[in-house]
């Protein structure tokens, strides 16, 4: 298969589709192998990082060069990369996390054996900042925690990823250098549905309207199925959540837009259902804050307008702030999680002592907690509803403990006084799975500003 | 009036800002948010998760989506990979607030 020349840039068009196949780290593969099969597509945006995700790709690199990137990414271009050859879809990913270039280099060298020649694989640089930390510090950018104002000296020692939030500029540069697939590291998750537009539409940095309309449709789609039935509070409206279809953004040059999904697929698209998604983490909505702008989502106008369509138009936006945000992570000491099943009867009186039981021996051993550093739950007892929804007397109970504390020895010790439970506690305590619990880190996470001139990024474009 | 849970006229979706939880709520029709403005107030949501959220709610009005959107600080119990809790994401925290009685 051979791609067609790709002067990096079409003729203006009135429509550009464009997907979103994984909303996270550990989406279903299913949703972009079947977007790029069931129906028309330009843009295929796939979000891999998640807040921690860094943090684990930089020891992953510590230990080998070569790592550091989703691996997911690679597999799932395995499965579609013939289909995105043959179609001419575009990809965009953030797939890179720490180390965009051997990302590239795993999917030139994929291209090659499927004998794919000519593809063009791009990727973005700039967004890591960890190597330059102590220089930013020292010459003046505090990057104080944006959450509670600490001074980053207070875990300077032990940060483990800085990374900015790029926006969707770098990913229209990189179309224009003539990518098809374009690799970036931390951009914003909008930022994927908005890097085409503007690469498409010519849209310019002081366009806000537009480029809010593009937030707000990022924002969207940025989980995938959870604006197509996913999680929706009137589930029993949705149809066929096995074949669930995940979002379509019709995007026009105007910034409005219409989310949609391919014909025949499952899940629904309604007023409803978007709306749902327009509220997910959501802050003040009428200064939703990004790279490229900030949107107003109070001002988006919601119609249905056919089947399994919805159209967005008449959002406002005005001009960014100076600073990009920066997800800084850090190790924060060690944590440990059981549970065990509790059968009744009393199983709720009987989880309660053998929560206690542990505490106890651990204590008789010197192994304290303190009351912040534990958690006990009683899982089927009113847990996720505490307070709201209760009972006293369910007919079994997931007991579920946990801790927390810089001392991995303390964290493991509690580990091992679990699983005894079964012989020496009350009667009925079983389904322990799993073996002990072992300690693992905790990445603490370290929210910050960073003024937007000292982030450069660059971009590269190589072939296969 | 009458008094009905919340999920009977309204829907709700919830997830994660730092070690708090934003829980947005939002009904079909105008009649329903003046309800839902009236009824559901910060102090209400405040109590209703008195054994979940222990920091500050804050709330702010969507009204092209009929919606409210709250945001309860010090909610996941430190949030992230800090967290110990089963809903370390606040991720069932929308529907906790549908089960809140209001009068209707």
């Amino acid at each position: 298969m051979v791609f067609a020349p790709f002067d990096g840039r079409h003729d203006m068009r009135d429509k550009v589709l464009i997907g979103y196949g994984q909303g996270f780290w550990g989406d279903s593969i299913l949703g972009p192998v079947r977007l790029v099969q069931e129906g028309p597509l330009d843009y295929l945006a796939l979000d891999y990082l998640a807040e921690v995700t860094m943090s684990i790709m930089q020891k992953l690199k510590g230990r080998n060069p070569q790592a550091g990137y989703a691996t997911d990414f690679v597999k799932m271009l395995e499965r579609t990369l013939p289909t995105i050859a043959d179609k001419g879809i575009k990809v965009l990913a953030n797939a890179g996390g720490v180390n965009p270039q051997a990302c590239l280099e795993a999917v030139l060298e994929l291209a090659r054996k499927q004998g794919i020649k000519g593809l063009k694989v791009g990727v973005i640089e700039g967004d890591d900042v960890l190597a330059r930390v102590p220089e930013l510090v020292a010459s003046g950018h505090a990057m104080k925690n944006m959450d509670d104002g600490r001074p980053l000296s207070d875990v300077q020692d032990k940060l483990l990823s800085a990374n900015a939030y790029i926006g969707a500029f770098a990913i229209a540069d990189c179309l224009a250098a003539g990518a098809q697939i374009v690799i970036a590291g931390r951009v914003t998750d909008p930022a994927l549905v908005g890097g085409p537009m503007i690469h498409e539409f010519g849209w310019s940095p002081t366009d806000y309207d537009k480029l809010a309309g593009a937030t707000v449709a990022g924002h969207i789609a940025e989980c995938g199925a959870q604006c197509t039935g996913g999680n929706y509070t009137n589930w029993r409206e949705v149809r066929d959540f096995v074949r669930i279809g995940y979002p379509v953004i019709e995007a026009s040059p105007d910034g409005t837009f219409v989310v949609t999904k391919h014909d025949g697929t499952g899940g629904l698209v309604s007023r409803n259902t978007v709306v749902s998604q327009l509220l997910y983490e959501m802050g003040d909505p009428q200064n939703y804050l990004g790279p490229d702008c900030s949107a107003d989502f109070t001002s988006a106008k919601i119609e249905e307008i056919g089947k399994d369509r919805v159209r967005v138009s008449g959002v406002k936006g005005k001009a960014p702030t100076p600073t990009y945000k920066v997800s800084l992570s850090y190790q924060n000491g060690y944590k440990a999680v059981g549970q065990l099943t509790v059968a009744g009867p009393d199983a709720l009186q009987k989880a309660k002592l053998c929560a206690d039981i542990v505490w106890g021996r651990l204590a008789l051993d010197g192994c304290t907690f303190q009351d912040h550093e534990k958690i006990v739950e009683f899982v089927g007892a009113g847990v996720t509803h505490a307070g709201i929804l209760e009972s006293n007397d369910p007919p079994e109970v997931v007991l579920r403990l946990g801790v927390k504390c810089g001392d991995k020895k303390k964290v493991d010790r509690f580990g091992s006084e679990m699983v005894p439970l079964v012989t020496s506690g009350p009667p009925g305590v079983t389904g322990f799975a799993g073996g002990r619990p072992k300690a693992t880190d905790i990445v603490g996470y370290w929210p910050a500003l960073l003024d937007k001139n000292q982030v450069k990024t660059t971009v590269r474009v190589e072939e296969s | 009036m009458a008094k009905v849970k919340l999920s009977t006229f309204a829907m709700a979706r919830s997830g994660d800002k730092g070690d708090g939880s934003n829980v947005g709520v939002f009904v079909t029709n105008a009649k329903d948010y003046e309800v839902l403005k009236r009824e559901v107030t910060v102090e209400r949501v405040k109590q209703h998760f008195a054994k979940i959220c222990f920091g500050e709610v804050t709330r702010y009005e969507a009204p092209n989506m009929f919606a409210l959107n709250f945001l309860l600080r010090d909610s996941l119990g430190g949030g992230g990979s800090e967290s110990l809790k089963t809903d370390a994401q606040g991720k069932t925290h929308g529907l906790g607030l549908l089960e809140m009685e209001v009068e209707r």
